[in-house]
């Protein structure tokens, strides 16, 4: 198969390579895998140049490759998360639950999964066990075989213990495209339950912070959520898993894609008390935290009330809501109304949120 | 959540609104709020828009990040090249661009820089790491400066000999006197900072109101709080007796903090002068570290270059500072100053004034019509 490379940076361009540097920033810095703005322009400005093609451009979680009449959908994840046990999961049923749900981002049951572990020298093997076993677990619950694998050893200290590489095979099941360029003016916007779970438990658990919590992940897989949905609502428009950079980052890439502007309202989106408490110990925004069980859904108006009771009776989205509209408004905009009928933007961080000085 | 929601009641911020307006009855009045966090907060609550045009905020110069020169801040990077340092800071600081480079990047090409959440934590990394000498880059107001007296006063306890603080402490109220000492400055009153004046008391601004005529209210940092705080300076300015009151009664005393004021009192001398982004040197307005303990000043430890500070070619922050542009009046604002390509501090700090405006209020029609006068 041809590769389609970009015609305007053709791979031997030395000036053109340079003026992609400099919109990146010279070195790699932990921002640009933060999930927000930086970790966008790394895709654009470094990787998307290159590799351009007609599947990969869309940048949806899942790329759809249509085969002798069927549509396959292929993912592929990295995860790395200090510390590897956190309440509610560990860094093995998390790279299961992350491949399923960017497989069900593109209306994909999940069949197939592939996974490289990278391994730091000094790693209890009782602590492998215990990874792989959760790997194994979460793969059954989602009746998906591993195919294939590979194993790599870093030496100690140069690595953070266990780092997980997966790619994922699914089969679409929709006989209409989901794509993050779908939403359209006049749309739904429907989030499947409480914001913020994963990342505040994953801060908690770091214990630099000393806060006791009772935050737990919400690491899961939702592709018999997404079923229900997508095989009786033909309205849903696209589909987005908020993990890193949180709701906040997913309806901007959505706004984006889109060329739409997205309007919700503060007070419908679902939060935990707990966790809500930690962001403002913290100064955290709970919009830019990462969730792992959560999806964003876009449905066109006929069938945004319909999704919304099914995602509801599913266990995995007893606390969905309805939290807000798509709109032409702003276009690529991400607006908010605040409790009490003030408008702020939602933007896109940079970097990782911090805590505040004082 | 209890003490939170309570804090952001919709229907009581929308009384006072309307309260606001009724009082301001067709004036506008200049506000200024000083400390980075209220302007977050106004910002990211959406009220800027809702008191319009009743009410012109003004930023002050109250984000620690904002007003640390470039000068200090290339000192604290030279030091993280200095070998077995490990320079330990405050997140928010990590992204300010200096001279050559940022904490950040000084991090991706072989610093050892750790973001902390308290010096404590920068005193347990020494203790963690015998072979490191460990740097605290200690900034704030009088509202950090307390944490980091007291963990210097456990590295002397606990004899901690390769913890060191590279002090860039300064105090709220001289900046506010060289502030109102510019003939540029125009504004009515303050909305005073909740947590400096937690620590100084609201007895440190009678002196600004009695040498100025500036009323000040002190407020917390919830909607609700900024808005009564609003309420009330408006009713103060209409009365025509400037004075110092407080909103945030339920962590301001007049006197201040007592443990916090003696802490202070006992790790810090005043410097003769300190400078300040975008007001310059200011003096009276730093702390440096008493010399009883100058085994753990980096100043004093470390052999550190006098670094000029030299403010990025056509960046206002200096003027936002005090109050005299707004983040959209200079002409670097959103295109090519952002978030994502920060030229001035003030658009990295999430405290920083031009961060505030760029990341909650693009969408906003007055900002967008500056935008659009000003030559792109």
């Amino acid at each position: 198969m041809r590769r389609d490379y970009s015609e305007n940076v053709p791979l031997e361009n030395p000036k053109g390579h340079e003026e992609l540097i400099a919109n990146t920033g010279k070195v790699i810095t932990l921002m640009h895998g933060s999930g927000g703005l930086a970790t966008h322009n790394l895709v654009r400005d470094i990787f998307l140049p290159f590799f351009r093609n007609q599947w990969l451009e869309p940048l949806d979680d899942s790329a759809t490759i249509s085969f002798n009449g069927k549509r396959l959908a292929i993912t592929t994840d990295g995860f790395t998360v200090e510390p590897l046990f956190f309440p509610g999961g560990d860094i093995g049923s998390l790279a299961v639950h992350g491949t399923v749900n960017d497989l069900a981002t593109a209306g994909a049951r999940p069949l197939f999964i592939a996974a490289s572990f990278v391994l730091e020298e000094g790693l209890a093997m009782e602590d492998l066990q215990k990874i792989v076993i959760s790997f194994a677990r979460a793969c059954q619950e989602h009746s998906l075989s591993v195919v294939t694998g590979d194993t790599k050893v870093v030496p100690a200290g140069k690595g953070g213990g266990v780092y997980i590489a997966t790619t994922g095979v699914g089969i679409v099941e929709t006989d209409y495209v989901l794509s993050i360029s779908k939403a359209r003016p006049g749309d739904r916007v429907l989030l499947s339950g409480t914001i913020g779970d994963h990342g505040a438990a994953v801060l908690m658990a770091r214990g630099h912070l000393e806060l006791e919590s009772e935050i737990r992940s919400d690491s899961a897989g939702l592709w018999t959520l997404v079923e229900t949905v997508i095989k009786n609502c033909p309205h849903v428009h696209c589909l987005r898993d908020p993990t890193r950079g949180g709701l906040a980052a997913v309806l901007n890439e959505i706004a984006r894609a889109s060329q739409v502007s997205i309007r919700i309202r503060e007070e419908t989106i679902p939060i935990k008390t707990e966790v809500s408490a930690a962001c403002e110990i913290l100064g955290l925004d709970p919009l830019y935290l990462a969730c792992e069980g959560k999806m964003v859904f876009v449905a066109g108006p006929e069938d945004a009330e319909r999704a919304l009771q099914l995602i509801r009776s599913h266990p995995l989205g007893t606390d969905a809501a309805l939290i807000g509209e798509v709109t032409d408004e702003e276009p690529g905009l991400v607006l908010m109304e605040t409790t009490f009928g003030g408008l702020r933007q939602i933007d896109m961080l940079m970097g990782d949120p911090l805590p505040r000085i004082c | 959540m209890k003490y939170i929601r309570e804090f952001r009641d919709p229907s009581l911020a929308k009384e006072l609104i309307k309260e606001i307006r009724r009082e301001c009855n067709g004036a506008t009045y200049r506000i200024m709020e000083i400390c980075g966090g209220h302007t977050h907060a106004f910002y990211r609550f959406g009220l800027v828009d809702l008191l319009h045009p009743h009410i012109e905020l003004l930023h002050g110069p109250g984000c620690p990040v904002c007003v640390l020169p470039t000068g200090r801040l290339d000192q604290a990077i030279a030091l993280s090249q200095q070998d077995t340092v490990l320079l330990a800071t405050y997140g928010d600081m990590i992204r300010v661009p200096g001279t050559m480079g940022s904490l950040a990047t000084a991090a991706a090409t072989g610093s050892d820089v750790r973001i902390v959440y308290s010096p404590i934590d920068a005193l347990r990394l020494a203790e963690a790491h015998p072979d490191k000498k460990v740097v605290f880059f200690a900034i704030g107001f009088e509202t950090t400066a307390p944490a980091t007296a007291v963990t210097l006063l456990h590295a002397r306890e606990r004899s901690v000999r390769n913890f060191f603080v590279f002090c860039n402490h300064v105090r709220l109220i001289p900046a506010m006197r060289a502030l109102l000492d510019s003939p540029q400055t125009v504004l009515d009153g303050f909305i005073g900072p909740g947590h400096v004046s937690t620590v100084i008391g609201a007895v440190a601004w009678e002196g600004i109101v009695k040498d100025y005529g500036k009323g000040v209210v002190i407020s917390g940092f919830e909607p609700l709080d900024l808005l009564q705080a609003v309420w009330m300076l408006v009713r103060q300015l209409k009365s025509g007796q400037p004075r110092v009151e407080v909103q945030y009664t339920r962590s301001v005393r007049y006197n201040g903090n007592p443990v916090a004021l003696s802490l202070m009192d006992q790790v810090f001398e005043v410097r003769e002068t300190f400078e300040w982004r975008g007001l310059g040197w200011i003096p009276d307005s730093g702390f440096k570290i008493a010399a009883h303990l100058s085994d753990w000043d980096a100043e004093v430890q470390f052999s550190i270059q006098e670094m000029p500070s030299r403010e990025p070619k056509g960046c206002l922050c200096g003027d936002v500072l005090r109050g005299v542009k707004k983040p959209w009046e200079c002409p670097l604002f959103d295109n090519p100053c952002s978030p994502e390509r920060p030229i001035g501090a003030c658009m990295v700090s999430s405290e920083g004034a031009c961060a505030a405006v760029y990341h909650h209020a693009r969408h906003s029609h007055f900002v967008r019509r500056k935008l659009s006068k000003t030559s792109r």
